[in-house]
Formats: structure tokens, C-alpha cells, sequence
């Protein structure tokens, strides 16, 4: 399967197989105008199977939210063509409104207004925390 | 603007100075008479409670301050809807200093974000209880003289029982400490406290057995299995009586064993046991007053 490559924009490479159409989702990527691809399930020696997305435009990427569901993924800066810089993710020490709390004794579930704000305890076992109630974010 | 969220929120340099000075207004009450003139404290409580909202109230006019005081949750204008912040921002107009009891978690942080004058978490749903946990470490330090190499068991609801999580959080930076935890299946200390415990290579053991832990603890902190923090009555009925301390249980206990509990006591801890030079739970309550006075010249910033 070819999808044509290109000249000034962004691949996000090196996806959890599956994880595509969700970050699509988080990173608000159905609001661009210009072309975005979503590639399932490529082949890939490293990870067996993986998720590619492709957009042929440069804008600003919520590293934050990809670091937080597809670590492992890489983004591919493409200029004229050639890529000029790639970058690794690392999981974010802070989420803002990516999870929500699901205590129902959270002070987020009655005043919705509220930012949902999780921060990371435990990098190991990629544990966040509510900042209000420490519940653990799913 | 500091405020105090979590009992993490004092260093324990910081404790021991509120300590010392709750010592010296044991020492010296009439010093402290007029501390505070001139200053408001505005208790809001959307939440039932007698003791910790007389506790605060009685600290403030043993200061020389004034309280507001909003003590039910369907006369005020949460009623109507507003928010946390809102009531955040306009208490902050009218009082000095905030303590707030709120059913939501992290309701405290929310004022305290908005707030302009210092908010003290007074107790936010099952979740911290900061000024009580002052109240237990300036118990055991009046009965022990330390806080390490102490063996601490902690008795009944381990899950809701926010009492339990925040001591158990300020006992665990003191060297030499190892809890026992008893309590049933159901009600076990959360598995996330658990963790932090084996990272910081501090010493559990969990037991259903109080009797046959008895011998081996310095400090007994006996909780109330509280109805209100179960979603199932037939639960609450199953469980609320499942540890009850007697004098009977009391026997193979160390001479010197400190009986804790936070109250109100339903039935966990047998009147009998109150003359028991042991118990402690009383020396609590009035320990938390004279430090809820120590916090609020901290936060104060009252010489």
C-alpha cells in the first residue's frame, strides 16, 4: 500500500498498533484542512505491527497527549522533502483534560469546569494521579 | 498565599515547630490570649461535623479572633449552585483564613487556588484530613517524646479512612517505624499507599487478627467503619462491626501502649476501656485544638 510522501509537514511514526485513529481523535486532527493519512497496521521489524499517520501540514503537535498514549512513537518533521528533525516521545509529568477522574467523590465530578489535571507518580508503571483526589487515572 | 491541603504540605521541621508551639500554649495560654485580635476565621463546613468545627472555633476565639462560620451546606449558596472557587473568592473578602470541610475530594485545592487568604483542608471526603493528623502526631508526641522506631497499628476501615492515610503518610518520613495493619478484606489500606510504603523500604504487615498482633504495638489507632462512605448498606451492616476493642483485648498490651482514634467512636472502642490509663482518644481531641491554634499563627504568620 502506497501513500504518496511529503514535502512540508508531519509523520507521526512508530504508533502502538491500534493507537492511530485515537490519537486522530485526541489531537483534534479531523479539524485540519489539509490532507491527513492514517496507516493501520504496518508491517514494522522492530514492532511487528504499527500505526502511522501522516499530515501534509506543519502545526503544532500536543506532545503531551502522544507521549501519553504512544510513547514509543516518533514525530518526523518533513521540509522540502527531507526530514530535518525527529523527535522522541517521553511520557509528560502533567495531563491537562487528556483523562478524566472517575471518583464519583472527585470535586471534578460535580464542578465540570475544572481542568482535569493528572500528574505522573510513578514512571515505571506509568501511574498518573488526580491532583485533587490522587485517584488513579485510567 | 500558603495553605495546608495535605499533611505533606509541612516539612518536618515544620511540624516540629507547630509542635513547639503547641507546647508552649500548653505551657502559657495567656500569651497567646490576644494573638490573633482582630482576625477572622471563616469555618465552612459542607459536610456534617460537631468536633473538628468546634475544634477550629474554639482555636480561633482561644487566639482573640473572630469566626465565620458556615456550618450546613443547604443554607449557603452552594445550595444554589456555586461553585467552590466562587465561594473561595468571596470568603476571601470577608475573613482572614479559611478552614473548609467539603464531601468532594480535592475540594480544598480547589480553594485554595482561588483563594486569597490561607484555606486549611478541614477534611475532604475520604481523602486528607491534615489538622487531625496534627492532632495524632502531638498525641504521640506528648506520650511517646518521639516519632521513630515506633511499631503503629492501625485498626478497622484502612480503605475510606482518611485519618489513616494521612498519618500513616507523616509517620512514614521518621526512621525506624513499622505499621500493622488490621482490618478485613474489604476495608485494607488502598494498594497505592501499600506501594509508596515498599518504595520508601518501610516495614507492613496485614492482618485480620488484633488480638494476635496486640503485644508488638507502641501506638493502637482504632477507626470507625463510617456508613457514610459506602455505597452499599449491606455492606456498612457487615462490616461496621468487625473490630471492637475491650479490655479483655486489652491484656497481652504493652504498659505504656497509646490508644488512638480519631472520634466520633460508635461502638469500636468499649467504654470500659475509657479509664484505662491507656487510652488517649480524649487527650486527642484537646491536643488538636492547641495545634489547629499553632497552624493558624503559621499561616498567619503570627509571631
Amino acid at each position: 500500500m502506497n501513500i504518496d510522501s511529503i514535502k512540508n509537514g508531519i509523520v507521526i511514526d512508530h504508533i502502538e498498533a491500534g493507537k492511530g485513529m485515537e490519537i486522530y481523535t485526541l489531537l483534534h486532527l479531523d479539524l485540519l484542512d489539509c490532507s491527513v493519512a492514517i496507516i493501520k497496521n504496518v508491517n514494522s521489524q522492530k514492532m511487528g505491527k504499527k500505526d502511522i499517520i501522516k499530515i501534509d501540514s506543519q502545526i503544532d503537535l500536543d506532545m503531551d497527549i502522544l507521549g501519553y498514549v504512544s510513547p514509543d512513537a516518533t514525530v518526523d518533521i518533513i521540509k522540502d522533502g527531507k526530514l530535518c528533525e525527529k523527535k522522541k516521545m517521553t511520557l509528560p509529568e502533567k495531563l491537562t483534560n487528556v483523562i478524566f477522574c472517575k471518583n464519583p467523590r472527585c470535586i471534578t465530578t460535580t464542578e465540570q469546569e475544572l481542568p482535569n489535571i493528572f500528574n505522573l507518580t510513578d514512571k515505571k508503571n506509568r501511574v498518573y494521579r488526580c491532583v485533587y483526589c490522587e485517584s488513579k487515572g485510567e | 498565599m500558603r495553605s495546608v491541603i495535605d499533611i505533606k504540605d509541612l516539612s518536618i521541621k515544620e511540624i516540629e515547630e507547630i509542635i513547639a508551639v503547641a507546647e508552649d500554649i500548653i505551657a502559657n495560654p495567656q500569651k497567646y490570649a490576644h494573638k490573633c485580635d482582630g482576625k477572622k476565621l471563616a469555618t465552612l463546613f459542607f459536610e456534617p461535623s460537631t468536633r473538628t468545627r468546634l475544634s477550629f472555633e474554639a482555636a480561633m476565639y482561644e487566639l482573640g479572633g473572630n469566626v465565620l462560620s458556615v456550618s450546613d451546606a443547604n443554607t449557603s449558596s452552594a445550595s444554589k449552585g456555586e461553585s467552590v472557587s466562587d465561594t473561595a473568592k468571596v470568603v476571601s473578602c470577608y475573613a482572614d483564613i479559611i478552614a473548609m470541610r467539603h464531601p468532594k475530594e480535592g475540594a480544598p485545592l480547589v480553594a485554595a487556588t482561588n483563594a486569597s487568604i490561607p484555606v486549611i483542608n478541614a477534611g475532604d471526603g475520604g481523602h486528607n484530613h491534615p489538622t487531625q493528623t496534627l492532632a495524632d502526631l502531638l498525641t504521640i508526641h506528648r506520650e511517646k517524646g518521639h516519632f521513630d522506631n515506633l511499631t503503629v497499628g492501625f485498626c478497622g476501615d484502612l480503605k475510606f479512612g482518611r485519618t489513616v492515610h494521612s498519618l500513616i503518610s507523616a509517620l512514614s518520613r521518621y526512621s525506624g517505624i513499622k505499621f500493622v495493619l488490621i482490618s478485613p478484606d474489604e476495608l485494607k489500606l488502598p494498594g497505592y499507599v501499600k506501594t509508596n510504603l515498599s518504595e520508601m523500604g518501610i516495614e507492613f504487615v496485614e492482618t485480620k487478627d488484633l488480638v494476635e498482633v496486640m503485644p508488638d504495638l507502641d501506638i493502637l489507632y482504632m477507626t470507625r467503619v463510617q456508613g457514610e462512605r459506602f455505597f452499599n448498606e449491606e455492606d456498612y451492616l457487615r462490616l461496621k462491626d468487625s473490630y471492637i476493642l475491650t479490655p479483655e483485648k486489652l491484656t497481652t498490651a504493652k504498659y505504656d501502649l497509646c490508644i488512638l482514634h480519631p472520634l466520633p467512636r460508635v461502638n469500636e472502642i468499649s467504654v470500659a476501656v475509657d479509664d484505662d490509663p491507656r487510652a488517649c482518644y480524649f487527650k486527642q481531641v484537646l491536643n488538636g485544638k492547641y495545634m489547629r491554634m499553632s497552624l493558624i499563627l503559621k499561616l498567619l504568620e503570627v509571631d
